[in-house]
């Protein structure tokens, strides 16, 4: 895994409290790691804050997973 | 009673006799404030008298671009908002049928749609913080309605409908988000009352009395303390019994 990747995860696991083997590229936030909405717009915030980026409110709808947000970041440092 | 040491607060309004007293007793308390308003010679001299932990910046809430700088100013001077105070409202009264568009969306802009775009600024940080306080000034007339307010009812009680709305979503967070509604109160805005009119007014009220800013003020204190944390999205009526609802 890129160091994104591990960044990417780290938050993930740290904001929901799920178990690190769970959050895999395809594991969706809100139907595999138990995220509400309100936990999916401060994921997007954690991300934007851990790397300097902005993510708009419609860039943010289309990221469902946690490959989604990888590659959406990836993308925009 | 209520100990704010090392919160901080935004007070809209603030050159004005709720609004006033409502940040004096957040920093009674031991808040931090921020003072709002549109008038900066009343902010300053209030932020003089209390001192430390009080700064001030004026903003006109009906102009779009003010609204958006003022909770960066704000969280810049305090280093962050844990207590929104949504006090600021303009009145525009008017027969329903004399109403114009523009007192309408005056009124509206003023004192609901910058509430809105306050209270989503400020979310932010509360979220992060897990903790955060919104207290929405909305008034009698909104449960009730008055004759010639009907803009100013109107977003009153749009206020409330919001107030819960937002309730519903960031309770989990540590967030809570209530509404105070004064009934009659002693200010300016009332003292151009004549006799007759405040006699009238005087009748309709169980307490005998206007009340006073403070009777607000501890309102608002009680909704942005610690203790109050497990109140959400309620309204509380202070208005001497004049509406027992």
């Amino acid at each position: 895994m890129s160091d994104i990747a591990d960044r990417v995860k780290k938050i993930v696991v740290e904001h929901l409290g799920v178990d690190e083997d769970k959050v895999v590229e395809s594991a969706s936030f809100i139907d595999d790691l138990g995220a509400d909405s309100l936990d999916t717009v401060e994921l997007v915030m954690a991300f934007e804050e851990e790397f300097g980026i902005e993510i708009p409110d419609d860039a943010a709808e289309t990221i469902q997973t946690v490959g989604d947000a990888v590659n959406f970041i990836k993308g925009a440092v | 009673m209520f100990d704010l040491t090392g919160k901080t607060a935004l007070v809209t309004g603030a050159s004005g006799g709720i609004g006033g007293a409502v940040a004096e007793a957040l920093h009674r308390a031991g808040a931090t404030v921020t003072l709002s308003g549109t008038r900066e010679a009343p902010l300053r001299e209030l932020a003089e008298r209390l001192g430390e932990r009080a700064h001030v910046v004026t903003a006109n809430l009906g102009d779009a671009e003010s609204v958006l700088a003022l909770p960066k100013a704000a969280a810049e001077a305090m280093g962050s908002v844990d207590i929104l105070v949504n006090n600021a409202g303009i009145t525009r009264d008017n027969l329903f049928m004399r109403m114009s568009d523009e007192e309408w969306a005056q009124v509206l802009d003023v004192n609901l749609t910058s509430v809105f775009k306050l209270s989503r600024a400020v979310l932010r940080g509360m979220m992060k913080a897990r903790w955060g306080r919104i207290v929405n000034i909305t008034s009698v007339v909104g449960a009730t309605g008055n004759p010639g307010q009907g803009n100013y009812a109107a977003a009153k009680a749009g206020l409330v409908g919001m107030s819960k709305s937002l309730a519903h979503e960031v309770a989990s967070r540590g967030i809570t988000v209530n509404c105070v509604a004064p009934g009659f109160i002693a200010t300016a805005m009332t003292d151009k009352l004549n006799d007759e009119q405040k006699g009238k007014i005087l009748t309709q009220i169980p307490a005998g009395q206007m009340g006073s800013p403070e009777d607000i003020a501890a309102a608002v204190l009680y909704l942005a303390s610690r203790e109050a944390g497990y109140v959400t999205g309620a309204t509380l009526h202070v208005n001497g019994g004049m509406a027992m609802i």
